[in-house]
């Protein structure tokens, strides 16, 4: 049994044009010290995922089914009062703007020492010593003066660290971190990421990590989980996967970035994601697709194993080891 | 030149956004200004187009200095240079379809009538790769990467001679960004416009820009060739940037030799004395705390840096310390 495991999820929202169905028939684990990539592009369903993990969508309009077990434990069913436990201590989230996370008036030592007063139940004291210790652990210099600062005094990458910080004062099990760098400058990010890295060494912390930066996921993930259309479709360790992506939308992915540029052009993914209110039983991504063939459309390709620990929702996969 | 900018210093109130920065770009050139946020690259953008009054300094537009013309001597100029901004959806006014928005400026610099005008907006959309059905549509409509197709027929469609473009990709997905660059290349290679590309992604000026500048803290740190720069960086920070930005390959990324800068940007309001990179250099010694370095080219190849240790003969290296 794994840390984590989702199994089956759907979620949909309820709109005035109808369910807008944003994560369809999701399953993945995770594992005590690994960092798993959530990865793709806007709209694919990626934070909706993660965040049905702590529960964070709104209640009144979210349509959820499957199931999503910490330790063994069901998340779905939870009473709200327990589930607010789970947040606090056992999976905590790392948004990407620190800005309108942290509260203005209230400096960043009492921001955290809160935390651990509710959570923890700390004294005062003992609150305000860890947290200088947190914000140390997060690579925060001067960390007794940074205590006593307001969140407009810190730069961003401060202001992220002092956000991980109180995401991991609880020492939760599972961090999921959406796009905590994408704000950041990229000599800001490099110490981001390793903060990231060292929590996972130093307390075993698993991270799910919502990334559209293939980059960072080639930088910082075990595991990766690419997302279309709401489905995973592709899942691999991240050497593998980019060693040998199957699916067409990761391969066009890798290809689409400035970088693989090949004799000044860049391969370009034509067309549209297909609207999330509709789901005809078909690949949803065959009219992009350079390899599709009439089965793409007569079906959906189920996420089956396509190597060693490779998943993959593709008829006519490619890349093969 | 189409563009020469010449000891530019733009200050807001207190904020030294740009202090003392000099380039030029030639004719059908892509010069990549590359920096982080609070470097004052967009600063200098907005000062070539007038947006923004700046406090010093001159900016030459195709041999003339425009740097306090008038609003209304600069309107016949305003033919010659364009901008493309990061959010094409706040820069196309919400009320205007894309067949007014695409051909006004044709309109109010009366270079053609309503017919003409027509006639030139198809030409256009055709060029930026949007559907004619797309006139009568309004922005809120279309997607990120057609509301960026419009922004570039509005840019392109008086044919300037500059284009400033701001960002023009970076709030789009991979695959979306990976057409508009295509699609910029390809009319910048048709129509022969120079373009001053601000950016704070590196691979995206190594896939489109012939030379980059890179700025630190309102200042100009290194320029060069496009190759150049990235085969052989010579200041300190243009060195950790390039290390700094993640390879989308596990394999190669992990065996990478990083330079990890350490604290932060310091505030423009009050910069480091001497070099302003100084703070956070792995390289710094005290000259750097109090002489600033010149942007020089002991080499005489194109490619000066503004750091101290860069002689004719040798090359600091920000990986190979402690």
């Amino acid at each position: 049994m794994s840390l984590l495991e989702i199994t089956d999820l759907s979620v949909g929202f309820a709109t005035e044009d109808g369910l807008v169905q944003a994560v369809r028939d999701i399953s993945l684990t995770l594992d005590e010290g690994e960092i798993l990539a959530l990865c793709g592009e806007s709209g694919c369903g990626k934070s909706v995922t993660a965040m049905s993990v702590p529960r964070l969508l709104p209640p009144d309009t979210t349509r959820l089914s499957g199931s999503v077990t910490l330790d063994g434990r069901e998340l779905t069913t939870l009473p709200e009062a327990e589930m607010r436990r789970v947040r606090g201590k056992s999976v905590s989230v790392v948004f990407q703007e620190p800005m309108t996370s942290l509260n203005p008036s209230f400096t960043v030592g009492y921001q955290i020492a809160e935390v651990l007063r509710r959570h923890e139940g700390l004294s005062r004291q003992a609150a305000g010593k860890r947290a200088v210790e947190l914000l140390e652990l997060v690579g925060i210099p001067a960390p007794q003066r940074r205590m006593k600062e307001y969140p407009h005094q810190l730069s961003g990458g401060m202001r992220q660290r002092v956000m991980i910080a109180i995401a991991v004062a609880c020492e939760p099990r599972v961090l999921i971190a959406d796009e905590p760098t994408t704000a950041l400058d990229v000599t800001i990010q490099a110490g981001v990421l390793d903060v990231f890295r060292d929590l996972r060494d130093r307390l075993g912390t698993a991270i799910i990590l919502i990334t559209h930066d293939l980059g960072v996921v080639a930088d910082i993930a075990d595991r990766a989980v690419v997302m279309y259309a709401g489905r995973a479709v592709e899942q691999a360790p991240v050497t593998e996967l980019f060693a040998h992506p199957r699916h067409p939308y990761t391969l066009g992915l890798m290809k689409a970035l400035p970088s693989a540029a090949v004799n000044g052009r860049l391969a370009e993914i034509p067309g549209m994601v297909p609207s999330p209110l509709s789901d005809p039983d078909e690949c949803a991504f065959h009219d992009r697709c350079p390899r599709a063939q009439a089965d793409c459309r007569l079906s959906r390709p189920p996420l089956v194993r396509q190597g060693e620990d490779h998943l993959a929702a593709c008829f006519h996969p490619g890349g093969q080891s | 030149m189409i563009l020469r900018i010449d000891n530019l210093v733009k200050h807001y109130g207190p904020v030294r956004a740009v202090d003392g920065l000099s380039l030029e770009i030639g004719e059908g050139e892509v010069l990549g200004l590359v920096g982080e946020s609070g470097s004052g690259k967009s600063t200098v953008g907005k000062c070539v187009l007038r947006l923004t009054e700046p406090t010093a300094g001159t900016i030459e537009l195709n041999g003339r200095d425009i740097t306090h013309l008038s609003r209304r001597a600069m309107r016949p100029l305003r033919r010659d240079v364009h901008m493309v901004f990061q959010d094409p959806y706040s820069s196309l006014n919400p009320r205007f379809t894309i067949e007014r928005i695409v051909g006004e400026p044709l309109l109010r610099h009366k270079l053609a009538d309503r017919r003409e005008t027509s006639r030139r907006v198809a030409e256009m959309l055709e060029k930026v790769g949007l559907r004619q059905e797309m006139r009568s549509r309004f922005p809120h409509e279309l997607s990120g990467g057609q509301r960026q197709r419009v922004g570039l027929a509005r840019a392109l469609i008086l044919e300037p001679k500059l284009v400033v473009a701001d960002e023009p990709v970076s709030a789009l997905d991979v695959s979306v960004q990976a057409s508009v660059l295509n699609l910029i290349t390809d009319l910048q290679r048709d129509m022969g416009f120079s373009c001053l590309f601000i950016t704070h992604d590196l691979s995206v000026v190594e896939f489109l820009a012939d030379r980059i500048a890179v700025m630190y803290l309102g200042k100009l740190v290194e320029s060069g060739p496009t190759k150049e720069i990235f085969a052989q960086p010579r200041h300190p920070y243009t060195q950790a940037l390039l290390s700094a930005a993640p390879v989308a390959d596990p394999v190669t990324q992990r065996e990478r030799r990083r330079i990890v800068l350490g604290g932060d940007v310091p505030s423009p309001v009050d910069p480091p004395s001497g070099c302003r990179f100084h703070t956070r250099c792995p390289l710094a010694y005290d000259e750097c705390r109090t002489v600033e370095p010149a942007l020089q080219d002991p080499r005489g190849s194109g490619h000066p840096a503004a750091c101290h240790l860069v002689t004719a003969d040798r090359v600091p290296d920000a990986a190979a310390t402690r």
